[in-house]
């Protein structure tokens, strides 16, 4: 059955300008701000290599995000699934490079950017999910043919990218993807019986994984017992993040990142130099900001008529709190290490022009105020 | 076609109840990561402050610079020589290899230099300096100094190193300093440091403590690399303390000189009312600056097996029976007994009898009738033997000990022995057997089991001649002007009087046993003991055969002793000279004493005080 779909919007372009939240905007631009900060710390108070780079990828990602936020969302709502297959020819494309080049790769060399199809297709994964439910009944949804699809959806993609292998990435789309099918209405006890199988198969997946990936499960289960080998990273971490204390070492003068004990402090270690640097005020300071995009992304979310901009707007912000969680908590020796950026504040060109973009397609669905929703 | 809203109410409110869930999940994930940071941060926030400290901070020990040696009036013992040293950092140094190749034309490396200093250019970080060659001579220095700029990573760093300008004639007393053993290390973490020295034997060792000074610390900032990145905090060493002593180096050089006439010799020259040490000498001796700046093996071996001990203090740590120097104490015990006076003679017809044994008089003809001075001054050994068995060995052991046999002064030298002084209780304990009067005969001479230290001898003689005070040595100039107050020894001043008067006719007297070596200048003469001590039993087939003692192999042949003081009248300096297997105390020993006595006196050195030291 064809299913073309109007999404009727009425804004203009005048109108949606007006109607962007720009508290949310401010709130993203601090993030960007901390990020710039660290990053010429992370320098040892110079603006190259990193934080200018850092300020133009955000400056374009900022006007990538707004020239989102101006197109209707039912637009991309069209475009769920042509984003989909070109962000699942890339992971393919990365596959057969992988392949052809040297060991796992995990991004295509496109010249301006090295792009991380992985972390497109976590949005373009979003989009689609929320593109199938807007489609399906509330009754469908319950019942269980209607995961069918979903899973093939999230299949594909994550089946590739363990191949790189990239078990943190993967686990994020399914967590992700989890988030829609939930925000959806999909049946609570589901959730409840894959949390079940999952832990059950967790010592199967263990034979599963590679060395290096149970080492890091191991040295997170342990760090102290290996401070010089697989511990070290995250032992470091931990007395960068303690040293700092309630008011921080000061600007520049954090020395476990100064002196290079903090591993990888431009990219995923990036929230430790801000704590070492800035305390517990400082810390407490980018948790609010993160709260306040959570929470104003519930808010339009809500208050979205579309089912397509809830599950999106949602979905993308789940997404982005993933992000957050994942990267916080493995800095502070809650979870393993995994590669996961903090978003908008580390250094990486791929991680910040989804980011924008996601919110982007977020601010989209919170300028399409629309009062009909017709399908054909 | 279905037609079913979207935007139901009922899934809207089912969208509402899930996204206040994940709401509710992804706040409590923030306050659960808010509480986390609050938890590394305050509660444990000290914790991790040291841990980041320990990980920035490195503690880097600078060595102090050593105490100098001085003698009483300045001059310098034991200084620090500048030690340059040939380094290279690796990092600086394109090819490490060919910049020591490049070094090698130069200075002439030899090829374990180089590949020691290529095994430590590959153990070590990049960036620290690898000595290469150290001890550097000034030519060597000033052709590595113009070729500097060619010599990419090569660098010249200057250290210290002990020097003792002495050489020989200092050995004994100032020593040397070596490299800290294992428990030196432990003791104290300066001793870690690379090419610091700790004092092993003499001065150096006693005063090691504040001649070592204290360490000086760098705290810097280094990264994780371990690279210093700045200094935090800096604490400049403290240089060691100097050390003033009582020796008298001219004296002191002199002494050393006039014993290498001899095989092996002693001597110790003495303020009788001070107890300073004006100087000490052993001979053979060694250079201490080999021990500093390294020896071959075949040096080494030498010095172990040189006649004479070269590394043993024998002033100190050499043990001889006392001999004919002891007759002071055995008459003065006699005298405080009570048991002879001025006027006692004894007949010597060359030996003498008691309980069917024969002790012989050196004087193989006797000595005829004479009284305490003659004795003295003729070494009669008969007239001794009469009186000991009368005063008994407890008495002459207590008189010995008065005067400071048998005893460690601990005056500032280690490796001091304490001699022996036998009496009853010693000989049943070490030999199982009472003492019989026999032992009391041979004791009254200084033979038996008596030993003496030169050291001991020299006290004994101040002790006699001071007018009986306990006058204790010392080689560390006191900090105080004021001279000690010496303990009175009970001894009546006129018995001293009388051995005096004995020891002044040994010189003076034609017939006294050191007559030959009299001092020609009567202002600067010289009163004194001669002693000649058995190495070996004379056997009495020697004795009938007329043996004489210098035709013996030098093993067996008599040790040469004699005590002395000067001026005659109102003494102030005392010595005692030893020389191993010289034969005769007259003969070997008295004509050392007289030079020495003589040359003291020119030098007196208790006029060459100064309280301001020239050389610091």
């Amino acid at each position: 059955m064809a299913r073309g779909i109007h999404i009727k919007d009425d804004s203009s372009l005048f109108s949606r300008i007006e109607r962007l939240d720009w508290f949310y905007i401010g709130l993203i631009c601090m993030l960007a701000s901390i990020g710039l900060i660290c990053l010429y710390s992370a320098a040892h108070g110079s603006f190259y290599p990193w934080a200018i780079r850092h300020f133009i990828r955000f400056s374009l990602g900022f006007t990538v995000m707004i020239i989102i936020a101006l197109i209707p969302v039912r637009i991309w709502f069209r475009l769920s699934w042509p984003a989909y297959a070109g962000g699942l020819l890339l992971l393919i494309a990365v596959e057969v490079m992988g392949h052809i080049g040297m060991g796992a790769q995990r991004w295509i060399n496109l010249g301006f950017i090295n792009l991380q199809p992985s972390e497109v297709m976590k949005v373009a994964t979003i989009m689609v999910l929320a593109r199938y439910y807007h489609m399906a009944s509330p009754e469908y949804i319950k019942q269980w043919q209607s995961l069918i699809a979903p899973a093939l959806i999230v299949a594909a993609p994550t089946i590739l990218v363990l191949f790189q292998p990239d078990l943190g990435t993967a686990l994020m789309l399914i967590m992700a993807a989890a988030g829609v099918v939930f925000i959806a209405g999909a049946p609570l006890w589901w959730f409840g019986l894959a949390i079940g199988t999952a832990l059950a198969a967790m010592p199967v997946g263990w034979h599963f994984i590679h060395d290096y990936q149970k080492q890091r499960i191991l040295t997170f289960l342990n760090p102290e017992a290996d401070p010089l080998g697989a511990g070290y990273h995250i032992m470091q971490s931990k007395i960068a993040l303690g040293s700092g204390g309630l008011s921080g070492k000061g600007f520049l003068e954090g020395t476990q990142s100064r002196l290079n004990f903090l591993p990888e402090k431009q990219t995923d270690f990036i929230f430790t130099l801000w704590v070492e640097e800035w305390g517990m005020l400082g810390g407490a300071a980018l948790l609010l900001i993160c709260a306040a995009l959570l929470f104003i992304g519930i808010r339009i979310a809500l208050q979205s008529k579309i089912a397509f901009s809830r599950y999106m707007a949602l979905g993308l912000s789940i997404n982005f709190s993933l992000y957050v969680f994942i990267n916080i908590a493995m800095v502070m020796g809650l979870i393993p290490v995994v590669g996961v950026p903090l978003p908008l504040i580390s250094y990486g060109g791929t991680a910040m022009l989804t980011s924008m973009i996601a919110f982007g397609l977020i601010l989209s669905c919170q300028t399409s105020k629309s009062r009909h929703m017709n399908r054909l | 076609m279905n037609d079913y809203l979207a935007s139901s109410g009922d899934n809207q409110k089912e969208f509402t109840r899930r996204a206040f869930l994940i709401g509710a999940a992804q706040g409590l994930g923030l306050l659960m990561l808010g509480g986390r940071l609050g938890w590394l941060q305050i509660a444990e926030g000290q914790r991790y402050q040291m841990m980041s400290d320990k990980n920035r901070i490195d503690v880097k020990m600078m060595p102090p610079s050593r105490g100098l040696i001085f003698d009483r009036s300045g001059n310098k013992l034991a200084e620090n020589h500048k030690n340059y040293r040939v380094l290279i950092t690796p990092e600086q140094a394109a090819d490490p290899q060919q910049a020591l190749l490049m070094l090698q034309e130069l200075v002439g490396l030899s090829e374990r230099e180089i590949e020691k200093a290529l095994e430590l250019v590959r153990k070590l970080a990049k960036f620290s300096s690898v000595e290469i060659k150290d001890q550097l001579s000034w030519e060597d220095l000033a052709k590595i100094e113009v070729h500097l700029p060619d010599l990419p990573g090569i660098s010249i760093d200057v250290g210290e190193i002990r020097y003792y300008p002495l050489k020989e004639s200092g050995a004994h007393i100032v020593g040397y300093v070596g490299a800290p053993t294992q428990e030196d290390i432990e003791s104290n973490n300066i001793y870690t440091l690379p090419g610091f020295k700790v004092g092993k034997t003499g001065i150096e060792n006693s005063q090691n403590k504040s001649l070592v000074g204290k360490v000086g610390f760098s705290h810097y900032e280094v990264n994780v690399q371990g690279r210093e990145i700045q200094e935090i905090e800096h604490q400049q060493p403290l240089k060691g303390e100097s050390t003033y002593l009582t020796i008298d180096e001219p004296l002191q050089r002199f002494t050393q000189e006039r014993l290498s006439s001899e095989q092996s010799a002693s001597a110790v020259i003495m303020d009788a009312y001070s107890g300073e040490i004006y100087a000490m000498a052993s001979h053979p001796s060694f250079d201490p600056n080999l021990f500093v700046r390294g020896m071959s093996a075949e040096t080494w071996e030498n010095l172990l097996e040189m006649r004479g001990h070269p590394l043993i203090n024998k002033t100190i740590a050499g043990q001889y029976p006392p001999a004919s120097t002891f007759k002071m104490i055995t008459g003065l015990a006699a005298l405080k007994a009570g048991i002879i006076n001025a006027q006692t003679h004894v007949h010597c017809s060359g030996s003498y009898d008691y309980n069917r044994q024969r002790f012989h008089c050196w004087k193989n003809s006797g000595h005829g009738s004479l009284d305490l001075d003659q004795a003295l001054a003729q070494s009669c050994d008969t007239f001794f033997y009469k009186i000991a068995t009368e005063v008994g060995i407890d008495r002459i052991s207590q008189t010995a000990r008065d005067f400071g046999l048998g005893e460690k002064f601990n005056f500032g030298l280690s490796g001091e022995l304490s001699g022996l002084v036998p009496d009853k209780n010693w000989k049943m304990g070490h030999f199982g057997q009472s003492w019989r009067p026999g032992d009391t005969i041979v004791s009254s001479i200084g033979q038996g089991s008596f030993l003496a230290t030169p050291l001991q001898l020299a006290v004994m003689t101040a002790r006699m001649i001071n007018g009986g005070m306990a006058v204790i040595p010392s080689i560390l100039r006191a900090s105080s002007a004021q001279s000690p107050q010496w303990q009175p020894l009970e001894f009546s001043r006129q018995h001293l009087a009388l051995i005096k008067q004995g020891m002044d006719h040994v010189i003076t007297h034609p017939k006294g046993t050191a007559n030959k070596s009299a001092i020609p200048e009567n202002r600067y003469q010289m009163g004194g003991k001669t002693g000649t001590a058995q190495v070996r039993r004379i056997t009495a087939s020697q004795r009938a055969q007329g043996v004489l003692n210098q035709n013996l192999p030098w093993e067996d042949r008599h040790h040469a002793l004699f005590v002395g003081y000067a001026p005659l009248r109102k003494p102030r300096y005392v010595c005692s000279v030893v020389v191993e297997h010289g034969v005769g105390g007259s003969a070997a020993a008295a004509p050392i004493a007289r030079d020495l006595m003589y040359k003291t006196q020119k030098i007196a050195p208790a006029t060459r005080q100064i309280t301001a030291d020239k050389g610091a």
